[in-house]
């Protein structure tokens, strides 16, 4: 099967009007000695219908969990069917990056309200029109700390998602910063470590709020220490939980990222996922990446364009502040609609829910001999210490359909027996006890 | 007609979701989080109902134009047709609903899928392992360099220098320079190839590597490509594969026979996948031997018939992505490959070359052409002939939108003046590009009679030109309520 509509008709009549004698000929500036003089090694083409089997037979072999209480980074949350529906608009997912702003006015319209959006969950001033996911983003948002304050010294915290601080640092290496780490103390930054290692080059802290560990940061005072000595405060956060939680702007985050993804897309094996980012007004022109503007058309009707593109690499080339051109669009699509069917009322409803269930089953753990590591409050996503081999407690939970918590000893040594359960509103009262009960049966 | 913002539809306490409700015991909220943590105002979302927002993003839609509905020549942006089998595939349950984090016995399917496309990607790259973290092109660039500086510095060699053609794509250098690279600018010549004597002359043992989109950016083919890469090679310097136009050589050349040490895929171009208007793409990096111990972590690997995630790798650069790359789109991109197989792939090769090639000889005659070869997959031609009446490329443009085209990539390559980069690609029929020829030759003619009609263009889309220089003077960047 192939998706070519000229026939081998159409290919002579083309090919007398180029004047060549085989289509070989237009390719005679291909030396001879690297051209493939054989065919691909590849699997025979299949036709419409076996394809579908095929894919279906892969499909197979992957078990969803009937229940998950997984996150750390991806979360399962309910997306209403309409999301699906509107991203599926061809119109939407056949075009491309938005240059020519007449044939585009439906993307550019719903990125400036998918800006608008993100700039109202963040209580910053702007927001770009989508990064690759969360880590990328974050990484950006260090860079642009950075840059932005002349320092080198970039503070992240151990608290941190363990690949996220991998990212910053993949992305940072080769940038001359100097990434200094904080440990945790009961499962949060220590604030006196903060005191210790703020100094007159620091360019940022990397704030996680909830933390990997789910647990809430004191955001106000940590601004307030890394502000004082003139660094920034980059905030990492979980969209849902700003339907319930202080938002970085009023905690005096700088630039606030995140991972979009619980914004209504799917867990998809980790990608394709959303990172958002906001800053407040004075780092606009720092921001990486696409931005959609409002303006006017030659008639005075308004319209949308992408704008500030001196900022952008088809510009400035190695001047841009970032090299990102591809973003995530579709995904910010999903995540606008996804805010606009839940609603202002919705978004503290989902995630109200989510603390409530997370809650319900922290306690309910705790009971059968589970206990909870850390004080500090939290949203949706806790750590507990299991009596038995985190590893046994997941393939006991498997066996039952159920998708465990993560188990944290290969990220943190010291803590070998963690697991890091998430509940979100999608769980139920019903499995949330399935899940306790199948652990009791084990102890 | 002005589509009023969906934030002005509100209407306070309607809903467009029903969600799940909290069927476990509550507790006060203020007992599980401190006062001071809680958000005190909600953020000002819309208020709508399912079918307000259902409407509002489709009247959206519809002032878009995409693939399915017309032809894209959007050159080196690769705008083929998305077949609709590669959306069905995605669109498993069971894809969707996987968790990065699942035990890797219940995800087999989802990591040998990985597995095998990364084997049919080095197969047509000629290169021997790849990475999929990378989400898009500009991304790959990034995670190629950074593999190549490690490379380096693990042999001692501490290099600073990349070189760049002057045709490239901007995200190449802004690429380097993320990677801390100096950017060393390489003049074409007059074939609009890369100039070898001042490729000769730039070349030292401080090259870290070259980037190259081959055929590049002009849509020629580097005829002198094994010249170059033993240059490059012979100063110890690496080659970096821009994928950006592999569409014309599927089957035809590979890039690691050529030369090339990285090579970056965009599958959302050559292999198929929708661009999302914008994104999400993918852009896999695959890279000879002796640079894949730098790969990021984790790989996919088999053992003993089982798919596994390996991230036991010393030498990694690290993390690019936080999970393994964009998967939903690699579903799409395997099931595009499956679908043509070796044979299917070359001829979309064979055949976009051809309605390319047929596009420039029939549009020679009306703009400039400033190099007479020969193309690959797409060609440049110059509005500078129009310009004589006061016509430029951006009217051009715009005037072919009227005739109902989206309009070919313009002012790119840098080195063209008024250029128009026109890609066909083989998902074309001949009808569809002499219609497009057919609107080209007219506008040629008005340029000459009525130039006004071209430079008031568009006329028939729903607003006319913008002002971009007003949006970027006068930034409004967000909805704001009125008070």
């Amino acid at each position: 099967m192939d998706f070519i509509p000229n026939t081998r008709l159409d290919e002579e009549e083309l090919l007398k009007v180029v004047r060549a004698s085989s289509i070989d000929e237009l390719f005679e500036d291909i030396p001879e000695k690297i051209r493939l003089r054989r065919a691909l090694e590849l699997p025979p083409s299949l036709d419409e219908n076996s394809l579908i089997s095929h894919m279906e037979d892969i499909a197979r072999d992957v078990k969803k969990g009937s229940a998950i209480f997984l996150g750390a980074g991806a979360y399962d949350h309910f997306i209403p069917t309409a999301v699906d529906h509107i991203i599926s608009r061809s119109e939407f997912y056949t075009s491309y990056t938005p240059y020519q702003p007449e044939l585009s006015q439906g993307t550019l319209q719903a990125m400036y309200e998918y800006q608008s959006a993100i700039c109202e969950l963040t209580a910053l001033d702007v927001a770009n029109a989508s990064m690759y996911d969360g880590g990328s983003a974050l990484a950006e948002a260090a860079k642009m700390a950075a840059e932005a304050t002349g320092r080198k010294k970039i503070l992240i915290p151990k608290s941190l998602h363990p690949s996220y601080r991998q990212v910053v640092d993949t992305y940072l290496a080769h940038m001359g910063y100097i990434l200094q780490e904080i440990e945790y103390r009961d499962g949060v930054i220590d604030l006196e470590l903060i005191e210790e290692k703020v100094d007159d080059d620091t360019a940022c802290l990397l704030l996680q709020q909830p933390n990997f560990f789910g647990s809430l940061e004191d955001a106000l005072g940590i601004s307030e220490i890394v502000h004082r000595s003139g660094a920034l405060l980059v905030a990492c956060v979980n969209p849902i939980s700003l339907g319930l939680l202080q938002p970085p702007g009023e905690y005096g985050a700088d630039i606030a990222v995140g991972e979009g993804q619980p914004l209504g897309l799917h867990l998809n094996f980790g990608g394709p996922y959303l990172g958002f980012m906001a800053c407040s007004q004075k780092l606009v022109r720092r921001l990486p990446g696409r931005i959609v503007g409002k303006t006017l058309d030659t008639a005075g009707k308004e319209g949308f364009v992408l704008t500030l593109q001196t900022r952008e690499q088809h510009i400035r080339r190695e001047k841009a502040t970032s090299n990102i051109c591809s973003n995530s669009s579709l995904c910010a699509l999903a995540a606008v609609v996804y805010l606009s069917l839940v609603g202002k009322e919705g978004l503290r409803e989902v995630a109200t829910t989510s603390l409530q269930k997370a809650h319900y089953t922290a306690s309910s753990l705790q009971k059968i001999g589970f206990e909870r590591l850390f004080k500090a409050p939290f949203f949706n996503e806790f750590v507990m210490d299991s009596p038995i081999d985190p590893i046994k407690v997941n393939e006991v939970l498997l066996k039952e359909g159920i998708i465990g918590g993560l188990p944290l000893g290969r990220y943190y040594s010291e803590l070998p027996n963690a697991m890091l359960f998430c509940v979100t509103e999608k769980r139920t009262k019903e499995e949330i006890d399935r899940l306790v009960r199948v652990l009791e049966g084990i102890l | 007609m002005r589509q009023p913002f969906i934030f002005e539809l509100s209407s306070p306490g309607r809903r467009g979701a029903s969600l799940p409700p909290c069927d476990v015991p509550e507790e006060k909220i203020s007992d599980l989080i401190p006062e001071a943590m809680l958000r005190k105002s909600p953020p000002r979302l819309p208020e709508v109902s399912e079918v307000d927002a259902v409407r509002h993003f489709t009247r959206l839609s519809r002032k878009n134009y995409g693939v399915d509905i017309g032809f894209y020549p959007l050159g080196s942006c690769t705008m083929k047709y998305n077949p609709k089998v590669s959306e069905r595939a995605a669109s498993f349950q069971s894809f969707l609903d996987i968790h990065p984090y699942q035990d890797e016995e219940t995800v087999q399917g989802a990591l040998g899928l990985m597995y095998d496309l990364g084997k049919y990607l080095c197969e047509i790259a000629g290169v021997d392992d790849i990475t999929f973290q990378p989400a898009a092109g500009a991304h790959g660039e990034l995670t190629g360099l950074a593999m190549i500086k490690a490379y380096h510095s693990h042999r001692g060699d501490d290099r600073k220098k990349v070189l760049i053609p002057d045709s490239a794509h901007g995200t190449n250098p802004a690429s380097a320079a993320l990677c801390g690279y100096e950017v060393v600018k390489v003049p074409s010549n007059e074939r609009g190839g890369v100039d070898i004597q001042a490729l000769r002359d730039l070349t030292d043992n401080s090259i870290a590597a070259l980037m190259l989109t081959n055929p590049n950016t002009l849509g020629l083919f580097e005829e002198d490509i094994l010249e170059i890469a033993e240059i490059v090679h012979g100063n110890g310097g690496l080659l970096y594969y821009d994928g950006a136009n592999a569409n014309a050589i599927l089957g035809f050349a590979r890039p690691g026979d050529m030369g090339f040490d990285v090579v970056h895929f965009n599958l959302h171009k050559t292999f198929s996948t929708p661009h999302g208007g914008g994104g999400p793409g993918a852009g896999p990096v695959g890279v000879k031997k002796n640079l894949a111990p730098f790969l990021p972590a984790p790989t996919v690997e088999k053992k003993d018939g089982k798919y596994y995630l390996d991230d036991d790798r010393p030498l990694t650069i690290g993390k690019v992505s936080t999970f393994y790359g964009n998967f939903n789109v690699l579903v799409k991109a395997y099931t595009y490959i499956r679908a043509l197989g070796a044979e299917g792939l070359k001829r979309v090769a064979e055949i976009s070359v051809l309605n390319a090639n047929y596009c420039m000889e029939r549009l020679e005659e009306y703009y400039l052409l400033p190099y007479e070869r020969r193309c690959m997959h797409e060609f440049v031609i110059s509005a500078n002939k129009q310009k004589r009446n006061g016509v430029k490329a951006l009217d051009i443009a715009k005037r072919l939108m009227d005739f109902g085209f989206h309009p070919p990539t313009i002012y790119f390559p840098l080195i063209v003046q008024e250029a128009l980069m026109i890609e066909p690609t083989e998902t074309e029929s001949k009808e569809t590009l002499d219609a497009f020829i057919e609107a080209m030759i007219n506008i040629a003619k008005e340029a000459e009679e009525t130039p006004e009609e071209v430079l008031e263009a568009p006329h028939t889309t729903p607003l006319g030109r913008l002002d971009e220089t007003l949006a970027a003077r006068k930034p409004d960047l967000r909805w704001i309520p009125n008070e």
